[in-house]
C-alpha cells in the first residue's frame, strides 16, 4: 500500500533520514520505534508531505506521491496524526471531526448555505465519535477535553477523512495507563478498516498491536520483521531495547 | 554627479543604519514589533532642536538630546513595553501604533504644530570640494562620518565586547541566555535605550536636512523595518548591509531613473512614471527578498 | 428574541437617525452618521480577513482607497454613473486583492505583516506621483455619483442607500461565515496545519477571503468618495490601515459586529474629543486621548484580541 524508497532528509550538515526502505501492506499495523531523535517524525513529516525529500520517491496505491501537495495526499487516502496534539481548540468535539468529514463530501467553496442544515455531515461526526470512545463529549469544547480524550480526537480527526492508511505519530504521548489501554483498544479496533504505520515509545502497546516492527537509528533502518525476530535481534537489543526486554 | 549621489546614498544608508540596528535588535532579541521607534527619532530631534536653542550650541545640545532620549527610552520600556513581550505580534503593532498616536499629540502639545528650525552647527554649513571638482556639503560629509563612526563603534561593541556576546546570545536564542543566567530584564532596558539613543542620533543628525516635524519618524519607520527583513531580523551586519543597499537603492533611483526615463519615454510619461517607480523600488527589492531568501541576508537566528 | 434584539434595536436605530435629525434641524449629523456606515463597511471587511480569517493585513487602505480613487478618477473623466463606477471600483480592488494576496500569502507571521504594509505603501505611492489625478493633492469630484435617478446630493437620500448597502454587505457576511466556507476560513485561523492535514488546500481558502474582503473595501472606498466628493493619497496610507484596524479591535475582532460597532465607537470618540468644549482649546489633539483608549483596550482587555489570536505569529 504505502512503499518508502532510498528516502533520505538532511538539514544542513545533520542527515536526518538515510535511506529509508519501509512498507506498510494493506490491512496491516506497521510499528516504527527507535529513540529519540532517531528521525521518526521527520520520516511521518516526508510521508505526510510536510517536509520535503532529498533523495528517493514514496509509492502510495500504486501512485508515485514524492512530490504531492499535502492536502492532496489526504485526499488520496493518507492521513496522520500529530506527536502534540494539533486539534482545533476552540470548536466542539463534533465541529472539530465535521469539519474534518466536510473536506472530504464535496466542495467547500459553497458560500451561502448554513452547515448547521447539513445533518449528513453531523450524523458520520457522531458516528466517529463513538468509534474514537468521545460520544459523550460532543458538544464540549476541545480545549476543555483531558488529555486522552484530546490525543483520541487527534486520532479521530485522522479516522475522519477515511483514509486508507493512517500515520499515528505517538498517539499515546503523554498518557497514563487508563488512557493508553482504551488507545489500544481503539487501534485494534481501526485495523480492519485502515492500515496503520505507528510511532510509538510505548513497548507494551507496540508489541501487543504490531504486525512487523521496524527500527530507526540515527536515521538508519536497522531491521524489519515481525515482533519476536525483533525482540531477538541483537543489533535492536543493544541499540534500544536493552536487555531488560528478555523473551 | 554620479559621486554626489553615491555619497548621499551612503549618508542616508548610514543614518537609516542607525534607526534599523535598533529596531532590529529589539524585535530579535525581545521578538517585539515595534511601531513607536520611529517617535523616538522624532523625539530625539525635537529635544535636540530644543536643546541646541537653549545652549547655543550644536555641540553641546547633541550629547544631551542622546542622553535624554536614551532615558525617555528607557522609562518607556519599562513601564509599558515589557508587558508586550510574551504577547502575539498583532497587539504589539496595536499597541505601539497608539504610542504613536500619543506620542504625535504630546511632541504637538509641548512644541506645537509647526516645524522646528534646526541648523546645521557653524563651521559645517559650507560646502566642500571633493577629488574631482565637485562641490559636496560639508555637513553631509560630517554626518557620513559620524556614521560610519557609530557603525564601527557598534560592531566592536556587539562582537568584541562581554555585553555584545551577550547581545548576540538574546538574538540568536533568548531562552538560552536567560538559562545562562543573563539579566534579561537588564539587558533589555539597555538594548532599548541604545536603541533610542542611535534614534535620536539619527533624528539630530537628519534634522537640518529634513524637516523636524511631527509624523516624521512614521515616513523612515516603514524604511527601517524594510532595511531589517532585508538584512535579516536580529542582525546587525544584516541592518548595516540592508541599510546601505536601501540607500543606494533609492537615493539612486529617485536621481537616476527620471532622467532613464525621460530618454526613453515622453516627458508626460516620464514625470508620471519616474517618481513613482523609485519610490516603489525599495519594496519591490523587499519583496524579491522574502521570496528569494525569507530569512533576510544574513540571519541571526540559527 | 436575543438575536432579533441585536439587529431590530441597531437597525431600528439606524433607519430613524436622519428622520430624528431632521426634526431637531442637525443635518451635518447625518452626514457624520453616513461616514460612520462607510467605514462600518471598510471595517467588516477588515474584520473578515483580520479576525475570522487570522491574516493580520497591515495593508487593507490600499483596497479601500484604490476603490475610491477609480469612482474619483472615472468621474473626472467624465463617467458618473454608479452603475459603471462602482462595480469598477470593485473589480479594482478585488484585482488588487488577489495579485497582493498571492504574493504575501506564500508568506506568514510578522512577514506578512510586513509585506502587506509594503504592497499598500507602494500603491499609495503609484497613486500620489499621478499628478494628472491630484497627485499629493487627491482629487475633487464635481459631483456624487448619478443613474439612479434620485440627486444623491441630498444627504439625506444618500444616508438611506449607504445604510441600504452595508445592511446587504452585512447580511452576505453573515452568512457567508456560517457557510462551509466560512467554517474552513475559521478552522484554518484556529489551526492551519491541522486544516492542511485534514485535506483543505488552505492557500487557495485564504487568498479567495482576502479577495473577497479587499472587494467589499473597494465598495466602502467609492462610498467614500461619494462622500466628500474628493479623494486623496492619505486614503491609502499606511495609517488608515492602522485607523482600520483600531476599529476591528476596539469593536471585537472576531466578533461580527466587531466591524461596525468599532467605527461606531472611534468616529465617536474622534468627534466627541475634537468637538466638545471638554478639552477646550486641547480638542485639536483628540488622537491623544484615542490613543490612550486605545491602549488601554490592547493592554486590559485582552480577550478580544489573545482569543482571536492563541500564539504568537510564527
Amino acid at each position: 500500500m504505502l512503499s518508502l524508497k532510498n528516502l533520505s532528509k538532511r538539514f544542513g550538515g545533520v542527515v536526518a533520514v538515510d535511506r529509508v526502505d519501509l512498507d506498510v501492506a494493506a490491512g496491516e499495523v506497521h510499528a516504527l520505534i527507535g529513540p529519540n531523535g532517531a528521525g521518526k517524525t521527520t520520516l511521518i513529516h516526508q510521508i505526510s508531505g510536510s517536509l520535503g525529500c532529498d533523495s528517493g520517491e514514496i509509492r502510495f496505491l500504486e501512485k508515485d506521491i514524492t512530490r504531492l501537495p499535502a492536502h492532496e495526499r489526504v485526499r488520496a487516502g493518507l492521513a496522520r496524526s500529530y506527536q502534540i496534539t494539533s486539534i482545533f481548540r476552540r470548536f466542539s468535539v463534533l465541529d472539530n471531526l465535521a469539519l474534518a468529514v466536510q473536506a472530504r463530501s464535496g466542495s467547500s467553496f459553497s458560500f451561502w448555505k448554513p452547515v448547521a442544515k447539513e445533518t449528513a455531515l453531523f450524523d458520520e461526526a457522531r458516528a466517529i465519535a463513538s468509534q474514537i470512545g468521545l460520544s459523550e463529549k460532543t458538544e464540549s469544547v476541545a480545549a476543555t477535553l483531558a488529555h486522552g480524550e484530546q490525543r483520541a480526537l487527534e486520532v479521530g480527526l485522522a479516522l475522519a477523512t477515511r483514509p486508507k492508511l493512517v500515520l499515528l505519530d505517538e498517539p499515546m504521548a503523554g498518557m497514563g495507563p487508563e488512557d493508553s489501554q482504551r488507545m489500544i483498544a481503539l487501534i485494534s479496533r481501526i485495523r480492519a478498516e485502515v492500515a496503520v504505520l505507528l510511532v510509538e515509545h510505548d513497548m507494551d502497546a507496540v508489541f501487543r498491536l504490531a504486525d512487523r516492527i521496524s527500527v530507526m537509528v540515527n536515521g538508519r533502518l536497522i531491521a524489519t520483521g515481525p515482533p519476536e525476530k525483533i525482540r531477538m535481534n541483537a543489533e535492536v537489543r543493544k541499540a534500544y531495547l536493552g536487555d531488560e526486554l528478555a523473551a | 554627479m554620479l559621486l554626489e549621489q553615491s555619497l548621499n546614498s551612503l549618508q542616508f544608508g548610514l543614518m537609516l543604519f542607525l534607526l534599523a540596528a535598533g529596531l532590529t535588535l529589539v524585535f530579535g532579541i525581545m521578538d517585539m514589533i515595534n511601531l513607536a521607534h520611529g517617535s523616538l527619532y522624532m523625539i530625539g530631534a525635537y529635544l535636540m532642536a530644543s536643546f541646541v536653542q537653549a545652549t547655543g550650541s550644536f555641540w553641546v545640545a547633541l550629547p544631551l538630546a542622546l542622553a535624554a532620549t536614551a532615558l525617555v527610552g528607557a522609562a518607556l520600556e519599562v513601564t509599558l513595553l515589557r508587558k508586550l513581550y510574551e504577547r502575539d505580534h498583532l497587539t504589539q503593532v496595536l499597541a505601539t501604533f497608539a504610542v504613536i498616536l500619543i506620542a504625535n499629540e504630546v511632541v504637538r502639545l509641548i512644541w506645537g504644530n509647526q516645524s522646528l528650525m534646526l541648523n546645521a552647527p557653524a563651521g559645517l554649513t559650507g560646502p566642500v570640494e571633493l577629488p574631482g571638482g565637485v562641490q559636496y556639503a560639508s555637513y553631509r560629509l560630517a554626518i557620513i562620518g559620524v556614521g560610519t563612526a557609530v557603525a564601527v563603534l557598534l560592531y566592536f561593541l556587539v562582537t568584541k565586547t562581554r555585553v555584545g556576546m551577550l547581545v548576540r546570545a538574546g538574538a540568536s536564542n533568548r531562552e538560552m541566555a536567560v538559562a545562562m543566567g543573563v539579566n534579561i530584564r537588564r539587558l533589555f532596558t539597555a538594548v532599548f535605550a541604545l536603541g533610542a539613543a542611535l534614534c535620536a542620533l539619527a533624528g539630530a543628525m537628519l534634522g537640518p536636512i529634513l524637516a523636524v516635524q511631527v509624523g516624521m519618524g512614521e515616513n523612515i519607520l516603514i524604511l527601517a523595518f524594510v532595511v531589517i527583513v532585508i538584512g535579516g531580523i536580529g542582525s546587525i551586519r544584516g541592518a548595516f548591509v540592508g541599510s546601505l543597499l536601501v540607500g543606494l537603492v533609492d537615493t539612486m533611483g529617485r536621481a537616476l531613473l527620471p532622467i532613464a526615463f525621460a530618454k526613453m519615454f515622453s516627458p508626460q510619461v516620464a514625470s508620471n512614471l519616474g517618481p513613482a517607480l523609485s519610490s516603489i523600488l525599495i519594496y519591490v527589492l523587499m519583496a524579491a527578498v522574502l521570496f528569494l531568501r525569507p530569512q533576510g541576508l544574513f540571519p541571526a537566528r540559527g | 428574541m436575543n438575536k432579533v434584539l441585536t439587529i431590530a434595536l441597531p437597525a431600528g436605530i439606524a433607519i430613524v437617525f436622519p428622520l430624528v435629525m431632521h426634526a431637531l434641524d442637525q443635518q451635518f449629523y447625518t452626514s457624520f452618521a453616513t461616514r460612520i456606515l462607510i467605514y462600518a463597511m471598510a471595517a467588516a471587511s477588515l474584520n473578515l480577513v483580520l479576525g475570522y480569517g487570522g491574516m493580520v493585513s497591515f495593508g487593507h487602505a490600499a483596497f479601500f482607497g484604490a476603490g475610491a480613487y477609480i469612482v474619483g478618477i472615472l468621474a473626472v473623466e467624465g463617467v458618473s454613473s454608479l452603475w459603471i463606477a462602482w462595480p469598477a471600483a470593485i473589480v479594482v480592488a478585488a484585482a488588487a486583492a488577489l495579485v497582493i494576496g498571492a504574493l504575501s500569502l506564500r508568506t506568514r507571521g510578522v512577514y506578512f505583516i510586513m509585506i502587506t504594509l509594503a504592497f499598500a505603501q507602494m500603491m499609495y505611492y503609484v497613486f500620489v506621483s499621478m499628478k494628472a489625478y491630484g497627485g499629493d493633492d487627491g482629487l475633487s469630484m464635481p459631483a456624487r455619483s448619478t443613474g439612479l435617478g434620485v440627486s444623491l446630493s441630498n444627504d439625506f437620500v444618500w444616508y438611506y442607500l449607504v445604510l441600504v448597502l452595508l445592511m446587504i454587505i452585512l447580511y452576505l457576511l453573515h452568512r457567508l461565515l456560517r457557510s462551509r466556507f466560512g467554517r474552513v476560513i475559521e478552522a484554518i485561523r484556529e489551526n492551519e496545519t491541522r486544516a492542511t492535514a485534514v485535506g483543505y488546500p488552505v492557500y487557495r481558502y485564504k487568498l479567495l477571503c482576502f479577495v473577497i474582503s479587499g472587494a467589499i473595501a473597494g465598495l466602502a472606498g467609492a462610498l467614500i468618495a461619494n462622500q466628500t466628493s474628493y479623494v486623496g493619497p492619505a486614503l491609502l496610507h499606511w495609517v488608515q490601515s492602522g485607523t482600520l484596524m483600531i476599529m476591528v479591535i476596539l469593536g471585537g475582532v472576531g466578533r461580527f459586529w466587531g466591524g461596525p460597532v468599532g467605527a461606531v465607537v472611534l468616529l465617536a470618540l474622534e468627534e466627541l474629543f475634537s468637538g466638545t468644549p471638554l478639552l477646550g482649546d486641547y480638542s485639536l489633539h483628540w488622537q491623544l486621548p484615542v490613543g490612550v483608549i486605545l491602549l488601554a483596550v490592547v493592554l486590559f482587555a485582552p480577550q478580544g484580541i489573545a482569543g482571536a489570536f492563541s500564539q504568537k505569529s510564527q
